[in-house]
């Protein structure tokens, strides 16, 4: 049912004005010259130019690939003409910008952005550079495709490669110095705050004899008539992943190690969260209650401060727990009539009724009102304190394996049945003899006992909590988590929580336009990956296995 | 014997009077069907007798024991399962997945393996899709699924909300045809229908329910030849 091939000038246009627009726009926000401050690869690229060029990379790629079924000279005619849209857009930008003063609407339309986006030269040649640059971005995306499968990976591949690398060039120097052997690499491969020349020419060669090798294995499997894991592979493979895991802070020092434990404070929640709304479809907003119940029942049993009570930590934490699944219950008593929307409203309530409730002066001998706790105990095992990132690390560790673990061990049971059940159709869920009651109150239980764990070690981290540390955005933020991961898998938590909460922590730069791309990224998830990142293998599967039997029924269906 | 029996059934929606005093009995074995017009109140009583609504009087029985104090679910664990209006199935589920959530309120896996033996048997349209999504079904298999996951619960008395609804007349015949196989292999079945003609042609017996009361009963060969009936619900003139 295609309809005929939009000409090559429309498609052009097309993906051309929407790049172009995104570039144009994410420049006027600022983005291009804040990240134009890191480089990539020193005194060539910085991560600001990197972004204009993948701006026109990939609407040069799509348009190419749209017309990829038309002919190959259309797809290179394409590509170029795409990405030259793209730099016509943003030279157009810099004709605006430098002939007359947009600074009044569009503050980040600073000379420096245009000194950027004109490569350091002055107006009219720099425009000029921008369309060379989109034609050649153009025709290079448009390349990529007639390459092999397998070639075209291994560039892609490359390209990330590269970029992340560059991009994270501050850190991984401060890190690879620590490492005794390879410590005086790092002058030669980093230069300035980016690459070097001949340090990202090694990063290339580095992916192309990976992924030569891996390409080179495969094949071999294939042959082989690629067996399934045994269980002792599978085992052995868990092992090294458990491995890496422990040694993972020591070999990466302390900031990543506390980016680590945010990771892993919001993998907890997320795998909470997976419970109730993954596995039981009941939409809650207010989820950052538990977190913060859990917290605040841990700074009022442990903070001499409030003088309530100076338990230690690990005696605290079953009854931060237990209270906190309480609250869960009583959350879900209300609710049990209510779906779709009208929980999302009554959640949301829930969560900024906590966050009152801990602000509100009424109640300041027990939480400290807007002056919060302090002097939260730490945890403490055997003789050791567990006072700083590393070694919470290893507890976060410990209650994220606990929570997957649990996690995947009621998915698979009855319960998780009845969740699956509830979450597709409350009705016939009741119809094939699932107490509705009850298999809703232990998902709200459920999730509310991981995210009361999560806020107890959150406090004992801080030591210090304020009613303003538990605001909305962090529900929202563990609801985008499992979108951007994949609603209901377990696994795809730790991805969310890594994209969501560790990359921004890693690019500084990027917190304050966190909103903007969070937003742009669900969107994308949206209209391209509603699965998430990473979903459920079965899942993905049938999802994917049935597309043409679904289509021959549903022809099929309507005579019916 | 009697295996469900309504006494005076009264359900109400807040102030709506939906049932008025519904009497019925089931035997074992036996199909009846409720036919009436929209809004008679089929459903209503469906769904009483599974728990979803509670009657304010009036009682049923179930062998002897009377059902109120019963939630929903635990009525289904004793064998009354319902079908719902409208072809519910799990549409995100696979087939088989749908006939496995069936079984739900059943502990053993060996007798849940020999259901689902006899669903396939007796829909084998199933079994060919056995791996495929629910919700990418044609209508009739849908309908299909719902009644087999119903059976996956092993009921003891069938209660079919309108199987017909919506289907091209050849599906028709076939979900009658599957009532009857039903029948023969004694399942009990309360059918309601709005198409009576083919509900008075596999039901033994039949009431007629006009705005929540029960105007007529009798067998269903002697309904088929009611005129009354024949006006109202046969479409003879
Ligand atoms: N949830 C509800 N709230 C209020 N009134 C209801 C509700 N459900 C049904 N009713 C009313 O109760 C009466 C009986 O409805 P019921 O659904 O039992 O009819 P029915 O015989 O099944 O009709 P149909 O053949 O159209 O399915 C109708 O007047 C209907 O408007
Ligand atoms: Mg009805």
């Amino acid at each position: 049912m295609k309809t005929q091939p939009a000409t090559v000038f429309q498609t052009s246009m097309r993906f051309g004005l929407i790049g172009g627009g995104a570039a144009v726009l994410f420049s006027l926000v600022g983005m291009v010259e804040v990240f134009g401050q890191r480089t990539i690869i020193g005194g060539v690229v910085s991560m600001g130019q990197a972004f204009v060029a993948i701006a026109m990379l990939l609407s040069a790629y799509a348009a190419a690939r749209q017309l990829s079924s038309v002919s190959s000279s259309a797809m290179l005619t394409a590509g170029g003409l795409t990405g030259v849209t793209v730099g016509a857009l943003l030279a157009a930008l810099v004709l605006l910008g430098t002939s007359i003063n947009i600074r009044d609407v569009f503050v980040s339309a600073s000379p420096p952005l245009f000194e950027l986006l004109s490569f350091g030269q002055s107006p009219v040649p720099g425009m000029l550079l921008l369309l060379v640059a989109g034609m050649t971005m153009g025709l290079a995306a448009a390349a990529l495709l007639f390459l092999s499968p397998a070639m075209r990976s291994t560039a892609i591949s490359v390209l990330l490669a590269v970029g992340v690398v560059g991009l994270l060039a501050d850190l991984l120097r401060i890190i690879i110095s620590q490492w005794a052997y390879v410590a005086p690499l790092v002058e030669w491969v980093f230069s300035g705050k980016g690459l070097s020349v001949p340090g990202a020419l090694a990063i290339a060669a580095v992916v192309i004899g990976l992924d030569v090798l891996a390409n080179r294995r495969r094949n071999k499997a294939h042959n082989l008539a690629a067996l399934p894991a045994t269980a002792l592979q599978k085992r052995m493979r868990t092992g090294a992943l458990m491995a890496l895991l422990l040694v993972l802070p020591l070999l990466l020092g302390t900031y990543v190690s506390e980016v680590l434990d945010q990771v892993g404070l919001y993998v907890l929640m997320g795998l909470g969260l997976n419970v109730v709304v993954g596995f039981a479809g009941l939409l809650d907003l207010g989820y950052v209650g538990f977190f913060a119940i859990g917290a605040y029942v841990m700074g009022m049993l442990t903070s001499p401060e409030l003088g309530l009570a100076s338990l230690s930590w690990w005696s605290a934490l079953p009854i931060a727990v237990g209270v906190t699944v309480l609250a869960g219950m009583l959350l879900g008593v209300p609710v049990l009539n209510m779906r779709g929307d009208y929980l999302a409203i009554v959640t949301l309530g829930f969560g900024e009724i906590i966050r009152l409730l801990a602000l509100s002066d009424a109640l300041r001998p027990w939480t400290g009102g807007s002056q919060g706790i302090q002097l939260i105990a730490k945890p403490v095992v055997g003789t050791v304190v567990l006072d700083d990132q590393l070694k919470l690390y290893y507890l976060i560790l410990a209650g994220c394996l606990l929570a997957g673990f649990i996690s995947s061990r009621l998915r698979d049971s009855r319960l998780g049945r009845a969740w699956m059940a509830m979450r597709e159709d409350e009705d016939v869920a009741q119809a094939i003899g699932i107490n509705l009651v009850a298999t809703k109150l232990l998902a709200f239980s459920v999730g509310a006992a991981f995210g009361g764990l999560s806020g107890a070690i959150f406090a004992a981290k801080l030591g210090a909590i304020y009613p303003n540390s538990f605001g909305l955005l962090i529900s929202i933020n563990v609801l985008a988590l499992l979108i951007i991961g994949g609603m209901g898998s377990i696994r795809g938590v730790i991805v969310g929580a890594l994209v969501l909460v560790g990359l921004p922590e890693l690019l500084r730069e990027f917190a304050e336009f966190r909103l903007l791309v969070y937003g742009a990224l669900l969107v994308m998830m949206m209209l391209y990956r509603p699965q998430g990142l990473w979903p459920e293998e079965a899942r993905k599967l049938e999802a994917h296995g049935d597309g043409d039997n679904s289509n021959g029924d549903q022809t099929a269906a309507i005579p019916a | 014997m009697s295996i469900l029996v309504l006494e005076n059934i009264h359900t109400y929606y807040g102030e709506i009077h939906a049932l008025r005093g519904v009497s019925l009995s089931v035997e074992e074995g036996e199909i009846v069907t409720l036919i009436g017009g929209n809004g008679a109140g089929k459903s209503t009583t469906l769904n009483t007798i599974s728990g979803l609504l509670q009657p304010r009087r009036g009682s049923i029985r179930l062998y002897n024991e009377d059902l109120s104090n019963f939630k929903a679910h635990e009525i289904v664990a004793k064998g009354v399962v319902q079908v719902p209006e409208g072809r519910r199935v799990f549409g995100r589920l696979t087939v088989a997945e749908n006939l496995e959530m069936g079984a739900f309120t059943r502990p053993l896996r060996s007798e849940i393996a020999q259901s689902l033996e006899q669903v396939f048997t007796l829909f084998p349209r199933l079994k060919e899709r056995e791996g495929q999504l629910a919700g990418t079904l044609s209508g009739g298999e849908q309908q299909m699924l719902a009644m087999g996951r119903a059976l996956m619960a092993k009921p003891k008395v069938l209660l079919l909300d309108e199987p017909s609804m919506g289907l091209a007349p050849v599906l028709v015949d076939s979900i009658f045809d599957t009532i009857r196989k039903l029948h023969a292999l004694g399942t009990t079945i309360l059918l309601v229908e709005q198409n009576a003609r083919m509900a008075l042609q596999v039901a033994d017996r039949g009431y007629v329910l006009q705005t929540g009361e029960i105007i007529l009963t009798d067998k269903a060969a002697a309904l088929r030849e009611n005129e009354s009936v024949q006006k109202a619900y046969l479409g003879v003139l």
